[in-house]
């Protein structure tokens, strides 16, 4: 099939297959600056900041390389909030238990929101996803655990391992770092494996993947699944570093606010996701007392990027530098 | 009297809220149906758009003193041609991409209209006051009927069924059906395929806005009236099957129903109920009920 290269969601970059030296540089780049920037800037904001941005690579996992725009990814942020911080709060979790908890939470929904959704794509997808969203979030709305409205308040940090004491702001950020750097380099080996080879091909030309002999359903599934999760991580992690869980993160603002991220920062590519999370996060704070202009500045950006930007910032530096990022 | 254990009273009352719904379910589901069977994207500014109709028809009363039967007619006119204009200078250069972007692309201007109203007008409602001539009800003797109501149902079925006739029985409606079918090809016949893109967004479009002037009476006029309608629209339009104008309509209505049950006998679920039946629809025909198979 030729097609031109921005045709399909997620195509906007070819994706280059292997471990290029420009992604390490980057990559080694990214670390040194995130392991820095606490001593410069505020913790808490980074923190934020690093949950959205693995929030945005999970998502990306699913745009960019199966092209399957999810409306719905908030479910999976919002339903691992609430896990980690009842089983830490009422149950008594420690950290580390509460967080896998939240993400378990979270992968759980995600085979079942996938096994329904991944029937269909494109604008179907997007639709389902986003229909299942809300289901979740009038439930969430209903049920006892979740507080309703107020949410779950003070969730205790803990100590992790029963070593690291998390109510001191700078260990709690390198955990949150290492968190993010391992859920970073776990979406990248998936997406540079033999399992990522079949999704780009299955997105690619379906039919083609299934007559080679790819059950491409259980592919699309899997890496449903797998977005579900990170997304769940990214979840667990923020209800504990906020200290809260609520309808916020359920709400199909906040799927909108990572698809915004992740185009801003260049679909289907590495580093974009965090690039863009860092940008909204960013302007959200600085917008945060102007009210409903946060909205109205969103809907601008989603204009601007579609219209115009479709590669997003690292898919257009990648394409001055003629790197793939 | 009571049936299955709930007062007659109850029932028909939520019958009404639900056909009610249904009014506004099927006005959103045809309009954005119509409007993906010829531009193949979802039109994600819809419940923005059947808000601003509501706010077209609160100005008109404020500003120029025209009052209920004006705006009804004004209204959809304003907004559909706002909407047109949306469709020329920026929508229309996304259809050789990926549909997703035209998505994307309505989700934003979905936000910046409903950023731009709540930061106007805050997030409370604004009356909007009943036409006089359809102030009262009646009573029909096993409940009592609002006139507004009754008109709500029936003026928005009218208008469904006639939009139905138009597409599915005219020469109008079949040069649509064509050029949803295959837009080259009747380009070829020597109609103007762009042109009608354009005027089927701001008909699509209309409605919303149609829909929205009915609501303003019922709902009070709030910036967020669209937002989370619109969500269950998508689903009602997931059941119904995307692009099927009498899937839109039945489906609308019924669901519309379906939910004002829901309401009597297990309060919980009303919210949730839509989204259930599009679950097990979606497992039982992916489709959708009226759909066809792509």
């Amino acid at each position: 099939m030729t097609a031109t290269t921005d045709q399909y969601v997620g195509a906007a970059v070819p994706v280059v297959t292997g471990v290029s030296i420009a992604q390490v540089i980057a990559f080694l780049m990214m670390t040194i600056a995130l392991v820095a920037a606490p001593f410069f800037v505020y913790p808490i904001f980074l923190m934020k900041a690093l949950c959205f941005a693995l929030f945005a690579c999970a998502f990306n996992l699913l745009i960019g390389y199966v092209g399957l725009l999810s409306f719905g990814h908030a479910v999976f942020l919002g339903s691992a909030g609430y896990g980690a911080a009842h089983s830490a709060k009422v149950w008594g979790f420690p950290p580390e238990l509460a967080i896998l908890f939240g993400t378990a939470v979270a992968a759980a929904l995600g085979v079942v929101i996938g096994a329904l959704a991944i029937r269909s794509k494109g604008i179907y997808f997007a639709n389902i996803t986003l229909a299942f969203a809300q289901m979740v979030y009038f439930f969430s709305v209903q049920a006892a655990f979740t507080g309703g409205e107020d949410g779950i308040q003070s969730v205790p940090r803990g100590t992790l391992l029963g070593v690291l004491d998390l109510r001191e702001t700078l260990t709690l950020y390198f955990v949150v770092l290492a968190i993010f750097l391992l859920g970073f380099l776990l979406i990248y080996r998936a997406i540079h494996s033999p399992f990522g080879q079949i999704l780009k091909a299955v997105r690619e030309n379906e039919p083609r993947a299934i007559s080679l002999g790819y059950r491409a359903e259980h592919y699309k599934l899997l890496a449903f699944v797998l977005s579900a999760t990170f997304a769940g991580l990214a979840g667990a992690t923020k209800a504990l570093v906020f200290q809260l869980a609520s309808l916020t993160d359920v709400h199909w603002t906040m799927s909108g606010e990572v698809v915004l991220m992740t185009l801003l920062g260049g679909l289907g590519t590495v580093f974009g996701p965090v690039v863009g999370a860092f940008i909204v996060v960013t302007l959200e704070n600085y917008l945060a007392q102007l009210g409903a202009w946060v909205t109205v500045v969103q809907g601008v950006i989603f204009v601007v990027c579609v219209l115009t930007f479709r590669r997003g910032v690292i898919g257009e530096v990648g394409n001055l530098l003629r790197k793939s990022l | 009297m009571t049936i299955f254990g709930v007062p007659t009273q109850a029932l028909f009352g939520q019958l009404l809220i639900g056909l009610i719904n249904g009014s506004f379910y099927a006005l959103l589901s045809l309009g954005l149906s119509v409007i993906f069977g010829l531009l193949n994207i979802i039109n994600f500014t819809h419940g923005a758009q059947y808000m601003t109709g509501a706010f077209v028809a609160y100005f008109l009363l404020q500003w120029a003193g025209l009052g209920y039967w004006w705006a009804l007619l004004i209204a959809p006119v304003v907004v559909g041609i706002t909407g047109m204009v949306l469709e020329r200078t920026t929508l229309k250069r996304l259809y050789q991409l990926d549909h997703l972007y035209g998505l994307l692309l309505t989700f934003g201007f979905a936000l910046i209209i409903q950023g731009l109203f709540r930061h106007e007008y805050g997030s409370s409602g604004l009356p909007y006051a009943m036409p006089g001539a359809l102030a009262g009800g009646r009573n029909l003797g096993f409940m009592f009927l609002p006139n507004y109501r009754a008109w709500v149902i029936v003026f928005s079925l009218a208008v469904c069924l006639t939009t139905w006739y138009v597409i599915e029985r005219t020469r109008l409606g079949s040069y649509l059906r064509a050029a949803t079918e295959n837009p080259t090809l009747v380009q070829a016949f020597g109609i103007n395929v762009p042109r009608m893109i354009t005027l089927t967004y701001g008909f699509g479009v209309g409605l919303a806005a149609l829909a929205g002037v009915l609501a303003a009476p019922i709902y009070q006029v709030n910036p967020l009236m669209g937002a989370d309608l619109i969500i269950v629209v998508f689903a009602v339009v997931v059941i119904g099957g995307l692009g099927s104008i009498m899937g839109s309509i039945v489906t609308g209505f019924g669901l519309g129903v379906v939910e004002g049950f829901t309401k009597v006998f297990y309060p919980e679920a009303s919210n949730t109920v839509i989204f259930v039946i599009m679950a097990i629809v979606l497992l039982v025909r992916p489709t959708g009920l009226f759909g066809r198979a792509s």
